[in-house]
């Protein structure tokens, strides 16, 4: 049943806007919205080009592969090497992972496999929460917890019982230093790597894992051999993921790393990774030569070093979850 | 003869109020194949769930009631659920095949029981795949990942697998539906084969199938078993109007 003044009739169309008109606005509100789209995109290109353009200056007069494998960092002889600073943040990283990895892959395996609906409605978002703490509150709460423990308990009791091993034997008395930059990094990659992993264990076929059951399997089993190697490339995508967040966190890590620009060789020595160098020094000593453009080469290093570990994890997480639809 | 397995009173609710099963009672016999049908969401899955403890899977299901098998209620107090699971065997609707290679799929559960070790392993591998009608398709990449079998061929692959743990009863949930006709053939001819060694019971919503394969039929409505009995009693003389509509074609 029709309503009177409606109907489909030229009189009908002639009261409401032209087609055209109509057409118009539709084509107008997408470009609209393709240009905000594209807008990161653009900046993230820029970003990379002015800091190309910034580290220039030194590109000219230090081969990149002279600065990258210099182990001298003394800007006032004009001296820029990298290498205390790439193998700080390398250290800083690997130990935090380590730290990270085996508890966040428990609790992501209990998260998916063992805990009730009810628990896991809880407990997934307070580990959500974690991550929302500010970087810097985890700064404070390390200086003022780990570092002295490390300094007080840690440090002198590994020192009396297992003092010549290498790595852990180290002179810093501090308690700043790559353990504790490590540790304080560990907890905060934690809530997101359990996250990943707790993304990629629960895309695992409900069907496959009664597959497993339906033979008489414990949940132990079921786990053992057909979730985690089913799941093993996600998972280990998902670690590099967590890596590459760690490799750029900043803030907590500058306050209880220690920040000396040398070669660490032991957990409890102290180390200077670059976002630190970076976050440390730049806008100060602009007066040195080639000081800032050294920074923004350093910047650069850590940004390709990101970029790398990030696109890889992130093609292959994705072809992981595809695989498993 | 004692029914292999026997269900009493058995009541399953989803999340509290939903009530998949009402108050089932039946008796299951001895090497013959069972069939359950019923139309879509009638409880015929949630009934096949129940003989295995599958159901405790599902967040929120509740069960009252007894299932025995061999004449032991397989949710009384102490029953451990591995023995129940691999006394009584799955057959899923899809097949999944584990990540591992085609000999392993069928070893896993050998060696996860700890029946079968070296050359014994080798030999009960060759056994269950030939009962499960595959032995000469993969007899020469038996190393290869069970991935790259076809979907027919998967399937068979699972009855291998799930046979490998000697069960006696093979529960099969709408094992054909996902396959084409000629894979979907091949099982069933391995079920009319199988039912001399092992009690099989099917799920299917394909009334053809049923006909073809049943020698006892159990015929479910709304959570409800409407009518059960020997096949050729329900086929030919349906005691229930709802059976009689559901034959016909009426629903």
């Amino acid at each position: 049943m029709k309503l009177p003044g409606f109907e489909n009739s030229r009189e009908g169309w002639k009261q409401r806007s032209s087609l055209e008109f109509r057409h118009r606005i539709d084509k107008f509100a997408g470009r609209l919205f393709f240009v905000f789209s594209i807008i990161p995109v653009f900046l993230a290109i820029a970003i990379l080009v002015m800091m190309i353009y910034k580290s220039w200056p030194i590109m000219k007069t230090h081969p990149l592969w002279q600065m990258l494998t210099g182990q001298v960092w003394k800007p006032d002889d004009g001296l820029f090497g990298f290498l205390p600073f790439i193998a700080g943040t390398a250290w800083v990283t690997l130990v935090a992972l380590f730290l990270a990895v085996p508890p966040c892959l428990l609790t992501s395996i209990f998260l998916s496999e063992y805990a009730s609906h009810s628990l896991r409605a809880f407990m997934k978002p307070l580990l959500d929460i974690l991550a929302a703490i500010p970087s810097v509150v985890y700064g404070v709460w390390g200086t003022i917890a780990i570092v002295p423990f490390i300094q007080n308990k840690l440090q002198p009791f590994i020192h009396q019982h297992l003092g010549t091993l290498p790595f852990i034997n180290s002179n810093n008395p501090t308690g700043f230093g790559i353990l504790s930059g490590a540790i304080v990094l560990a907890i905060m990659v934690a809530p997101f790597i359990i996250a990943v992993l707790y993304e990629i264990l629960s895309n695992i076929p409900e069907g496959l894992k009664e597959a497993s059951l339906a033979m008489g399997t414990t949940r132990l089993q079921t786990v053992r051999w057909v979730v985690i190697p089913q799941a093993l490339p996600g998972i280990i995508a998902g670690i590099v993921l967590g890596a590459s967040r760690a490799l750029g966190e900043t803030m907590a890590v500058l306050m209880v790393v220690g920040n000396v620009a040398q070669m660490p060789h032991s957990i409890f020595d102290a180390a200077y990774p670059l976002p630190a160098l970076i976050a440390n020094n730049y806008g100060e000593m602009m007066s040195i030569p080639l000081y800032d453009s050294a920074l923004m080469t350093a910047a650069l290093i850590l940004l390709v070093i990101i970029l790398i570990f990030n696109i890889t994890s992130t093609l292959a997480l994705q072809h992981v979850l595809e695989r498993n639809i | 003869m004692q029914p292999h397995i026997q269900i009493r009173n058995l009541n399953v609710f989803y999340n509290r109020d939903q009530q998949a099963l009402k108050n089932v009672n039946l008796e299951i016999p001895h090497n013959q194949i069972t069939v359950i049908m019923g139309p879509s969401g009638c409880g015929k899955t949630t009934l096949l769930k129940s003989m295995n403890r599958f159901l405790e899977l599902t967040d929120g299901s509740q069960i009252s009631g007894q299932v025995l098998i061999d004449g032991e209620d397989i949710y009384a107090t102490g029953m451990d659920v591995t023995e129940i699971r691999k006394k009584a065997g799955l057959l899923a609707q899809h097949p999944y095949p584990l990540p591992m290679s085609i000999f392993d799929n069928v070893a896993f559960g050998l060696r996860i029981h700890q029946m079968k070790k070296g050359r014994h392993l080798e030999y009960a591998v060759q056994h269950y795949l030939e009962a499960a009608g595959l032995w000469t398709e993969v007899k020469d990449r038996l190393h290869q990942p069970a991935t790259r079998l076809s979907i027919g061929q998967q399937q068979r692959l699972c009855l291998a697998r799930g046979l490998a743990v000697e069960p006696e009863i093979l529960l099969a949930d709408e094992a054909t539906s996902a396959l084409d006709p000629i894979s979907a053939q091949h099982i069933e001819e391995r079920l009319v084969d199988l039912k001399k060694e092992y009690t099989v019971v099917l799920v299917t919503h394909i009334l053809r199938q049923a006909k073809r394969l049943a020698d006892y039929v159990i015929f479910m409505y709304l959570g409800e078993v409407v009518e059960c009995g020997p096949a050729i009693q329900v086929f030919d003389h349906p005691q229930q109007e709802r059976t009689r509509a559901y034959l016909e074609g009426r629903f």
